[in-house]
């Protein structure tokens, strides 16, 4: 019985693959844009604060402020002053991403040993080229892995917008009344996959990252 | 718990990595009496630091043996024998989460000593090693490094071993410092005579502390083992004289003292330096040179004098 | 409409011919409305919302101890477990929830599988970390002193870790408050269920989503607060200076 469902659901995927590749579609439309819009404001920021040594207490609040966040609060939240619609549900997707890569960026920086920095201090290297050329490539690792987490949730939440009308595959979760549920199951997977993919590629690149700063390793 | 210091014997002991070249010790033999302190010195890879860990097994033995008081290292019981040796490294190693007190109980603990005697010997051990009985509450990161090492002293006595193994002890702590614990730690052992192995790079540290000086060279072969000042008198070859420095003569007038020279009755004693009888002869030296005089005074712990030295006298 | 509605429990329409101005606009935060349901609606949600974190949490910190003791002692499991935990926990929540539903039904239990894995794999890495952070010379003295493996893993590697890993217990305590809300939406259990409730209505119903949502955020706060008092507890050691 429980088989068959699956099997179904894994039959769904061929049998509508327009369907769920533009559901597909719309959820990375979703996910990715609300990532760019995070790295583009927490990256900066936090290569800015950790390499001031500053806002500790503001990295550290709003890392756990964003972790406390339930996402569907905060989607109901928007939805319910903004209606729905892309950007709307954009400003609460860069809510919950923007926190991990703001965090892992300023620890990143901030934590680099201090000796490393007076010496390239020391070099006449200006405050931007010690950011650039010895705080960055040192602290990318760690950045790396805050975009990382930035996408699991951002995927995650994306997916949720979808049982509030968002698009997406969230669409096709809610509505099993339209697909059934092995359409739903489908669409799960669909997102599970999605998901796993996002985390997979980005897993590779953390750990290039690393390999790039340890070459003997 | 014994209380007696014990005799240490290296018979032959090798150590041999497998996949490298050569021994990291090579069949080393001495014998460590009761109540010695045998410092192993020489260049870095000369197996030093593993000799020492092979006594107490962190690191095991490839052939021949190592006995304390007779008894093999390998027919003890690992634990037990561990328990029995006092072990104090360069970085301490102090467990940041206990305080004093309980660093220091932890061995008399594990051996079953209640609460009030660990109490007791915290206290008593903190005033031996010159630390407040009040530290016994404290944290090691509330610490000073000097502090700390004090700690590891107190904590390595604390069951009252026969033997110590101390590796590079007062290695990472400043000179100024690092003078008064060594001071302090032959003062201790004046009074408690234990049977340590300690490990230096330091030759002058090795010259100051040790009853007896082993040298290794590379590969962990013994140059010599005498006491420091037949060391420096005669040395045993170019590479141990080469280790002890050109300036050996120097470095054994340190080990006199004013008080061991026979000094002439004084004559007119205005106007000369004064210097302790307990002061070396090198720091004697260095005084008379410094100032541009002849000869100087000797004076006891009240300030009564005890006799001139001259230069002469100094370098005889 | 949205949502899967499985259960029973449908919204609140305020509407006992008490509708007072505050609802009849649909303000933001309806004092009244908030007295009259806190019993019936919001109480029993929020100790529901208690009960699944205490439970997940409590279930997932003991298996990640056990498998955290078998990848810290045995290295050969570590990065294999480590990479399946890592992969595992970015799936959606709401793909775990629905591809569970039709296993394990319309229960509890179909909740606490997901949280519970969320909580293993923030934890694994965790403890993991947290016991290989105990410093060398720490362990070699331990060992040269004649400590056993045993003793020297609960006496000293242990105390040690916990500073680490308390930190992940918080953070995996304080997602999987958050991530619990969204269960509701295919079991009407928890504070997700008044916030579903509210968002289902053609008009979102803001007091309520308001007030759930916030009492979320209260809750997930609390806990990491009490949470860093016990860790600040347990590390007498940590407090000085």
């Amino acid at each position: 019985m429980l088989t068959s469902l699956f099997v179904n659901a894994l039959r769904f995927i061929p049998d509508n693959a327009h369907l769920l590749l533009q559901k597909t579609l719309e959820l990375a439309e979703l996910a990715f844009t609300a990532l760019g819009i995070s790295m583009l404001i927490a990256l900066p920021l936090g290569l800015w604060l950790g390499h001031r040594h500053r806002g500790l207490f503001v990295a550290l609040s709003v890392s756990s402020v964003g972790r406390a966040l339930p996402s569907i609060a905060l989607i109901g939240f928007f939805i319910a002053i903004l209606g729905v619609g892309f950007w709307n549900i954009q400003i609460a997707l860069v809510v919950i991403g923007l926190p991990p890569i703001l965090t892992n960026t300023f620890f990143a920086i901030e934590g680099i040993d201090s000796d490393v920095v007076e010496a390239a201090r020391g070099m006449g290297l200006t405050e931007t080229q010690i950011l650039t050329r010895v705080e960055l490539p040192l602290g990318l690792p760690l950045i790396v892995a805050g975009i990382r987490i930035a996408a699991v949730f951002v995927i995650a939440t994306a997916t949720i917008a979808g049982l509030v009308g968002g698009g997406g595959l969230g669409d096709i979760i809610v509505n099993e009344a339209a697909y059934g549920l092995a359409g739903v199951l489908a669409a799960a997977l669909c997102v599970s996959a999605v998901a796993l993919l996002a985390n997979a590629l980005l897993g590779f690149a953390q750990r290039a990252a690393s390999r790039r700063m340890a070459p003997s390793a | 718990m014994p209380t007696e210091a014990a005799e240490l014997v290296f018979d032959e002991a090798t150590k041999v990595y497998t996949g490298r070249d050569g021994a990291a010790v090579d069949h080393l033999s001495l014998t460590v009496p009761a109540g010695e302190i045998c410092v192993l010195v020489g260049p870095s890879g000369g197996g030093k630091t593993t000799a020492l860990k092979l006594v107490n097994r962190l690191i095991p033995l490839t052939s021949g043996d190592i006995r304390i008081d007779g008894r093999s290292i390998l027919e003890h019981d690992l634990t037990e024998l561990r328990r029995s040796i006092g072990y104090v490294i360069q970085q301490v190693g102090l467990f940041p989460h206990m305080t004093i007190e309980g660093n220091i109980g932890t061995v008399p603990k594990l051996l079953g000593r209640p609460r009030s005697w660990i109490k007791a010997r915290s206290a008593e051990l903190l005033e031996l090693v010159g630390l407040d009985p009040s530290y016994a509450k404290r944290f090691p990161a509330q610490l000073s490094g000097g502090e700390r090492q004090r700690v590891g002293l107190a904590r390595a006595l604390a069951a009252n071993p026969p033997l110590m193994l101390m590796d590079e002890p007062f290695g990472a702590i400043d000179p100024i410092v690092r003078t008064r614990l060594q001071d302090e730690f032959l003062r201790l052992q004046h009074e408690l005579r234990k049977t340590v192995v300690f490990v230096t790079h330091d030759i002058d540290e090795a010259i100051k502390v040790g009853d007896r000086i082993a040298i290794l060279r590379q590969g962990g072969r013994l140059a010599q083992y005498d006491t420091p000042r037949r060391i420096l008198d005669a040395p045993a070859d170019d590479f141990v004289a080469e280790f002890v420095g050109r300036d050996r003569a120097l470095k054994a007038l340190a080990l006199r003292t004013l008080g061991e020279l026979e000094l002439a009755s004084p004559g007119s004693v205005d106007g000369l330096p004064r210097l302790s009888a307990e002061t070396n002869l090198r720091d004697a030296l260095s005084l008379l040179v410094d100032e541009r005089r002849d000869a100087l005074l000797v004076i006891d712990a009240d300030g009564s004098p005890l006799g001139v030295a001259t230069r002469e006298d100094l370098l005889a | 409409m949205t949502g899967l509605r499985l259960a029973g429990g449908g919204p609140v329409i305020p509407n006992y011919g008490k509708a007072s101005a505050c609802l009849k606009h649909n303000g933001w935060f309806c004092i009244g409305w908030v007295h009259q349901h806190w019993g019936d609606i919001l109480q029993p949600a929020l100790i529901q919302h208690i009960k699944l974190t205490v439970i997940a949490v409590g279930i997932g910190f003991a298996i990640a101890f056990a498998l955290a003791l078998v990848g810290f002692r045995w290295r050969f499991f570590n990065a294999p477990i480590g990479a399946v935990a890592d992969s595992l926990y970015a799936l959606p929540s709401i793909a775990l929830f629905e591809l569970l539903l039709p296993v394990t039904g319309i229960t509890t239990t179909t909740i606490l599988i997901p949280l519970v894995a969320y909580t293993l794999f923030v934890l694994y890495r965790n403890i993991v970390a947290g016991l290989d952070g105990v410093p060398a010379d720490v362990l070699e003295s331990a060992r040269g002193m004649g400590l056993t493996r045993r003793q020297t893993f609960f006496r000293v590697e242990l105390p040690l870790a916990v500073p680490t890993i308390m930190g992940g217990v918080r953070v995996a305590t304080v997602s999987t408050i958050a991530i619990a809300t969204i269960a509701a939406d295919l079991i009407h259990y928890g504070l997700g269920a008044p916030i579903f409730d509210a968002l289902g209505l053609p008009d979102i119903f803001r007091t309520e989503l308001v007030v759930a949502s916030a009492l979320a955020i209260l809750l997930a706060l609390t806990a990491d607060t009490l949470l860093a008092a016990l860790q600040r507890a347990l590390t007498p050691w940590t407090r000085i200076r």
